[in-house]
């Protein structure tokens, strides 16, 4: 039954974006996130379109796919398309009731809709084309700096790779564990607020401790692999920036400036 | 009874991710039975069980439960959950209470029984698997790996199922664990004549117990018969990654070494049997 | 001197209450002594709380003795600065097998050790390659563990072993949440590994037909060592066995239960073949009589 999320799973493929460093690919989606935020006309919108779209093709994630992980923001989505449809003032288009729709308030709700939907389809084709140790080691890279100030980025980095491991594990370890307990008769559907809040308990209380059983597991199989922090250890597969890579950050800049561009000029 | 017609489930029906789990399955439990469900991971054997106390909806075919479907309008899933009763792998997964009698009282407490039945109810579960009184007021969380198994077996046995599932019930205990939960099962067959399901890997138990195997493969029943009948076919479970009891495999191996002896013996006792029967016979000649 | 030496080893689990006052002490591993040679397949037998899994983790400096000493390796694994030399000796394998893939990729959790043990790029990949091969898993590295089977998973982490390249790997009931087929898969692995590659393998298991091969074997109850002897001198207790929560594989009861019965089979049969070689060899003396 939770077997659809497909955000944060890598989609292994062979393609240009896959092999891209993930610092590019960090930068990428950082350059989309700020054009996105940037643009408040078609044609930025136009080219973010080409833009993300582009990528998506040269990547070889089919879009059913990436369009796969935008369920869990649909209620997200909806929601802020129709705040902003009813409640934008200026030129009435229809009106019933208390309720009035406004051209700008059309524009406003496509136009955020579209922003949402591209920035949940950039983050999640960042993921899909990057192996979690991949982006844990390009955000450690990128982020190294911090331990300047004494952030423990490796660790939060370790953690962060270890979670994304997990999630699909524990998702399905829910599931058996509601399976177990409504063959026992667990109800949790029906009933008020409080009676729902109360039927999560024997959900909850095992799947806990299952997570602190395997964490416990896990923190013993990593010791026994000799991992003692960030200290002294060699990558696999060290970052290295290449002629794609290059092309690639020259075409990340081109992108939000000429957004910012037609932003100005438009 | 329980009765299977064509059942079939499909995971994602009409997408293009559409996966067969089970493929036209018919077939019949009938009341008092000691049933063996084998088929290796993946097989749809899981899959199956869960269709019988309705966890999982089929997307064609039908199931009745005494005669009744349990698709009807109506019908009370929760009611069928009391009685086919289901204990998933690694059972001990799944208790969650503070101490293990409260634990073994989830199952009735939810079927909405007075209090005084539940408690009995309980107490009558954890003495059918052996757990006593002294147990009572231990967290779970502090018990062996055997002890809390049977506490969670006792925790579906508290709903007094007419039909008890168990999906590898022996999973990762000694031999000694396996034998006395096995050994508990099949009691509560022969003794409070419930229909039991045994879905095991290990086909020394299997041939031990079971009057009927039933094999999954691929989504299909493949087999349905007595051990004996089943334990014959032994080179085509292999093909499914399965086997039969190793004494089988002996007896094969002697006939084949020029031992006249009969080959359908599934267990050490039968096997001894008819090896000094034959010798014995070959004495008098 | 063996590779995995104990002397005198104990270790008790400690419970204690809120006030930190001691309320009960397990003695989970009581007075083990044990000396494991170099290229030997040893297996150690025991029931579900006969500590034999407690043993097992002090091969690995998980846990240090409470008395007694263990060597790994020659080094003693209460010193602090041998921690790292002694994990690099004997690596360790454990039962669940989803609780020790690290990596969501599986060539990147073989490369794990390796890179925590500072060892340079290029020698990683060559390592992961070998070992993903030795293994039979080179086909699945660039897969997601969550895609394995059981058995694929733990050839996995065998390989992430492997990578560390120990003289010794230490698998604690590595085949006990696997079916049947997952568990002829990692065992058929581990006896490759120990034929092919010459790594000490201590194989811990309630399973008794995976340790029918080992070199020799050590049978645990109530954290002591039992018995101890080569699996035909083990499997002819078949008594004994049983009263430690054990029990021997079919072949092995038919033959001993045959033999109280008067036909003179060897004390030991752990093989189909031997037993059909047997009672064909007493057959055709009964008829030359």
């Amino acid at each position: 039954m939770m077997r659809d999320i497909t955000l944060g799973q890598y989609y292994p493929v062979e393609s240009p974006v896959h092999k891209l460093d993930p610092r590019t690919k960090l930068f990428g989606t950082l350059a989309l996130i700020i054009a996105l935020f940037v643009a408040d006309n078609v044609f930025c919108y136009g080219i973010a379109a080409v833009f993300l779209f582009g990528i998506i093709a040269v990547s070889k994630v089919p879009v059913r796919h990436i369009l796969k992980g935008l369920k869990p923001v649909i209620f997200l989505l909806l929601f802020s398309a129709t705040f902003n449809l009813f409640l934008t003032p200026g030129e009435e288009l229809i009106h019933f009731w208390v309720f009035t729709i406004t051209k700008e308030g059309l524009i406003r709700a496509g136009m955020m809709a579209v922003r949402l939907i591209f920035l949940v389809m950039g983050t999640s084709l960042l993921t899909f084309t990057t192996t979690p140790n991949q982006l844990t080691d390009g955000l450690e890279r990128s982020l190294r700096f911090l331990k300047v100030f004494r952030v423990p980025v490796h660790e939060i980095a370790m953690m962060m790779s270890i979670a994304l491991r997990f999630i699909p594990i524990l998702v399905e370890e829910t599931d058996k564990i509601m399976k177990a307990q409504m063959a026992r008769g667990a109800d949790f559907e029906t009933g008020g607020l409080i009676k729902k809040a109360k039927a999560m308990i024997p959900l909850l209380v095992p799947l806990f401790i299952s997570a602190f059983r395997r964490a416990s597991d896990l923190a013993m199989a990593m010791e026994a692999r000799c991992y003692h922090g960030g200290e002294g250890r060699t990558k696999m597969k060290p970052l290295k920036y290449r002629t794609a890579d290059r092309f690639a950050y020259v075409i990340l800049l081109v992108f939000p400036v000429s957004v910012a561009f037609l932003r100005v000029f438009l | 009874m329980i009765k299977l017609e064509r059942v079939e489930y499909k995971y994602n029906e009409g997408t293009p991710m559409e996966a067969e789990a089970l493929h036209e399955v018919s077939l019949e439990i009938h009341d008092g039975e000691f049933i063996g469900l084998i088929g290796h991971t993946g097989s749809g054997k899981s899959t199956l069980i869960q269709h019988l106390n309705g966890l999982m909806r089929a997307t064609g075919g039908d199931i009745r439960y005494n005669g009744e479907s349990i698709y009807k309008e109506g019908f009370s899933m929760r009611d069928l959950r009391s009685r086919v009763g289901l204990v998933f792998q690694y059972p001990e997964h799944q208790l969650f209470e503070i101490d293990v009698f409260t634990d073994v009282c989830f199952g009735p407490k939810n079927q909405g029984l007075p209090r005084e039945e539940i408690e009995e109810r309980a107490r009558e579960a954890l003495s059918l698997v052996g757990i006593g009184e002294s147990y009572y007021k231990k967290s779970p969380f502090e018990l062996s790996g055997g002890e809390k198994r049977r506490v969670a077996i006792a925790g579906v046995l508290a709903m007094k199922p007419e039909v008890l599932i168990l999906d590898e019930p022996t999973a990762g205990l000694d031999p000694k664990g396996r034998d006395e939960i096995l050994g508990q099962v099949a009691r509560l067959h022969k003794e409070r004549g419930m229909t039991i399901i045994l879905v095991s890997h290990s086909m020394e138990d299997v041939a031990k117990y079971v009057d009927r195997i039933m094999v999954m493969n691929h989504g299909r029943l493949v087999f349905n018969d007595t051990p004996r009948a089943v334990f014959s076919h032994y080179k085509e479970l292999e093909e499914m990654g399965l086997a039969a009891p190793q004494v089988t495999y002996i007896a094969h191996a002697l006939k084949e070494a020029g031992f006249p002896m009969e080959t359908d013996v599934i267990t050490v006792a039968e096997a001894e049997e008819a090896i000094l029967c034959t010798l014995a016979m070959e004495e008098e000649r | 001197m063996g590779i995995i030496r104990a002397k005198n080893l104990i270790y008790n689990y400690i419970k204690r209450d809120e006030e930190d006052k001691i309320e009960e002490i397990n003695e989970a591993v009581k007075d083990v002594t044990l000396d494991i040679e170099e290229g030997e397949f040893v297996a150690v037998l025991g029931h579900n709380g006969s500590g034999k899994s407690t043993l097992a983790k002090h091969m690995n400096a998980l846990l240090l003795p409470s008395e007694g000493t263990i060597w790994i390796g020659g080094r003693d694994t209460k010193a602090e600065e041998a921690l790292l030399e002694v994990r690099q000796t004997a690596g360790m394998v454990f039962q669940n097998p989803d609780n020790q893939i690290i990596a969501s990729v599986v060539e990147e959790d073989v490369g794990f050790g390796p890179e925590n043990m500072g060892v340079p790029t290029d020698e990683i990949w060559r390592r992961v390659d070998e070992c993903l091969q030795a293994v039979g898993m080179s086909a699945y590295r660039e897969v997601s563990p969550n895609r394995l089977s059981g058995g694929q998973k733990q050839r996995v982490a065998i390989a992430g072993v492997m990578a560390m390249e120990p003289k010794c790997i230490v698998l604690d009931e590595p085949t006990a949440m696997l079916d049947p087929n997952g568990r002829r898969e990692v065992i058929r692995t581990v006896r490759e590994l120990n034929k092919k590659k010459g790594i000490t393998v201590i194989l811990i298991t309630h399973y008794m037909e995976e340790v029918i091969h080992a070199d020799r074997i050590y049978v645990m109850d109530e954290g002591a060592i039992a018995l101890e002897g080569t699996p035909e001198e083990i499997f002819s207790r078949v008594e004994e066995l049983k009263n430690f929560r054990l029990d021997v594989p079919q072949v092995t009861e038919l033959a001993y239960n045959l033999r109280k019965k008067g036909i003179p089979l060897s004390p030991c049969i752990l093989d189909i073949q031997d037993f059909v070689r047997e009672l064909a060899e007493f057959r055709k003396q009964r008829v030359s009589l």
